[in-house]
């Protein structure tokens, strides 16, 4: 399927009804699915990134690959937030299996930016933080491999929160990058994001990353509980920051586009203003965290991705031959470019002969990453930067050079590597759009980076 | 492949048969362009110094036990073919 301008979305492929006001492109279908009568979030509206399974109702992942594909359950996410009450309204547009940071990368067409008409929402759950800004729901689901859910959240001025690695259950999402995706909540303000989290996150005998450690001598400061057993997120958001220690990460600040930097430099002195103490830090690691990124991202999907054979789901190319023969040519059909071009990197990195150079010495930077982190966050409650570096690409602006568009992820990933929760908040406008202020915390420290982002609003 | 920026289009397409995707021309071309560049990208991780690991995983592993999965009906629903109940894959030879 070719690229569409993003004016005549509803496009191709797209289930969206006529009547069904989407002018963003934000969804790939319209369905609604009513929750419990009643729960913490009865009345509320909901939009599912389409790489969440939804029992009944088509999961594309964003690719040609999977337009037909009907999962026959629901993910853990969707049916907690059906519990609790909350109504799917429909399954909202993203890059190609979440590989990308505009969401143009997806086989329907790109999804336009409410909050910056013409530039791109951010990836790769583009949709779902367009689906809040435009008001079409009141809360949505992400995911997030290396800022798939604050990369949107920043370029749309909504909230989205990347979770800690093993507090919310991944079973029934479309797997890309396993050790480092997260789903999570994107809202319009830090309170709903933060009740969104409430009803989805906990344990799950279903994912095994999310079953805390009881083993006597590793018992933690959970007493072997999962966190999110204790904790009621949503009542965090009571903007007290008085006293908390903030440490800027000078790295990456340095570098950002002007207009960015004046914007969060503007919104730490609010915070400085209700009574947080804001100093440097510096984590050298981050400058090859985005290779080790790319590089563990890539070898994952391409072992992930080639569960898509044409036989047991997915596209087919109904050819007769060589199984492998059979099964390249559907591959070919149904990927776009830059799932192609991943899994091609990914095999590269893992194939013998490379395997040290890439992958080993990815996995060496992210032991130094969360090292980095354990450091800086011996003198600080949490670490504060702009969420991107840049105000939101003008749509098709960067699609041209893949190279350039990995770069935009580095104030991003380096919080995936370590597994570790980071929420963007919105720091304000500059004249190309909003920008998205992250504040990353240590691991399960969803409280404080939700109670210091309340503070911003 | 060298240390040098350039990647051989038969090197990309020697990937893609391992990948099992095949690639159209113009799609080699491009890729080859790209892959010198992305790779010479990921060089700056030789400069990545050696750190210790201390995590202590462990498997966690729930109790093996039979319980409800999908129906075979289900499992099969989005398969493009099947046949007694069974996946259809192509022919070989």
């Amino acid at each position: 399927m070719a690229a569409q301008d993003p004016e005549e979305a509803p496009g191709e492929g797209r289930l969206v009804p006529d009547d069904f006001d989407d002018d963003h492109g934000a969804f790939l279908t319209v369905e609604t699915v009513a929750g419990a009568d009643d729960g913490p979030l009865a009345g509320a509206t909901v939009a599912v990134k389409d790489n969440i399974s939804t029992e009944g109702v088509r999961t594309t992942c964003g690719s040609a690959m999977l337009a037909d594909y009907v999962p026959p359950y629901d993910a853990t996410v969707v049916e907690r937030l059906k519990d609790a009450g909350a109504t799917v309204v429909g399954k909202t547009n993203m890059d190609e299996f979440g590989m990308g940071t505009t969401t143009e990368t997806s086989a329907f067409g790109p999804t336009d930016n409410p909050a910056a008409p013409g530039r791109v929402p951010g990836g790769s759950s583009g949709g779902s933080a367009a689906a809040v800004a435009a008001g079409q729901a009141d809360f949505a689901l992400g995911s997030d491999t290396g800022g798939s859910i604050r990369c949107p959240a920043a370029f749309c001025g909504v909230v989205g929160i990347k979770p800690t690695y093993g507090l919310i259950s991944r079973y029934g999402l479309v797997a890309y990058a396993n050790s480092l995706e997260q789903i999570g909540p994107i809202a319009r303000d830090v309170e709903g994001a933060a009740t969104v989290l409430d009803a989805i996150a906990g344990p799950d005998e279903r994912d095994a990353t999310t079953r805390h450690d009881t083993r006597e001598d590793l018992v933690d400061d959970f007493g072997g509980q999962h966190p999110a057993d204790t904790t009621t997120y949503a009542d965090a958001a009571d903007g007290e920051v008085d006293g908390l220690s903030v440490g800027v990460v000078t790295d990456l600040v340095e570098g950002a586009d002007e207009a960015v930097v004046e914007t969060f430099e503007a919104a730490l002195d609010d915070l400085r203003g209700a009574g947080a103490t804001v100093h440097e830090v510096s984590l050298p690691s981050v400058e090859t965290a985005v290779q080790a990124y790319y590089v563990i991202a890539m070898s994952e999907a391409s072992s992930n991705l080639a569960r898509f054979d044409g036989v047991r789901y997915g596209h087919s190319g109904g050819y007769d031959g060589d199984w492998n023969e059979t099964f390249a040519k559907a591959r070919e059909e149904g990927f776009g470019e830059e799932v192609k071009r991943r899994i091609l990197l990914g095999t590269y990195a893992l194939s013998a002969g490379y395997h040290d150079k890439y992958y080993k010495q990815a996995q060496d930077a992210r032991a130094w990453v969360k090292q980095d982190f354990d450091e800086a966050f011996e003198s600080a409650d949490v670490l504060a930067s702009p969420t991107m570096p840049v105000p939101p690409f003008e749509l098709g602006e960067s699609l041209s050079d893949p190279l350039q568009m990995y770069l935009a992820d580095a104030n991003t990933v380096p919080v995936n590597l370590a597994n570790l929760p980071a929420i963007s908040v919105p720091a304000g406008e500059t004249d190309r759009g909003p920008v998205g202020l992250q504040l990353v915390g240590p691991a399960f420290g969803e409280e404080t980076i939700i109670r210091a982002g309340s503070a911003l609003e | 492949m060298s240390d040098t920026d350039a990647v051989d289009p038969e090197e990309v397409r020697h990937v893609a048969g391992l990948a099992r995707v095949d690639l159209d021309e113009d799609e080699v071309e491009r890729f080859a362009e790209q892959f010198g560049d992305i790779l010479a990208y990921f060089d700056a991780l030789d400069d990545v110094p050696e750190t210790d690991r201390e995590a202590d995983l462990a498997n966690v592993f729930r109790a093996d036990e039979v319980r409800e999965g999908l129906t075979q009906a289900e499992a099969l629903q989005n398969a493009p073919e099947s046949e007694d109940g069974r996946f259809k894959g192509p022919r070989v030879g």
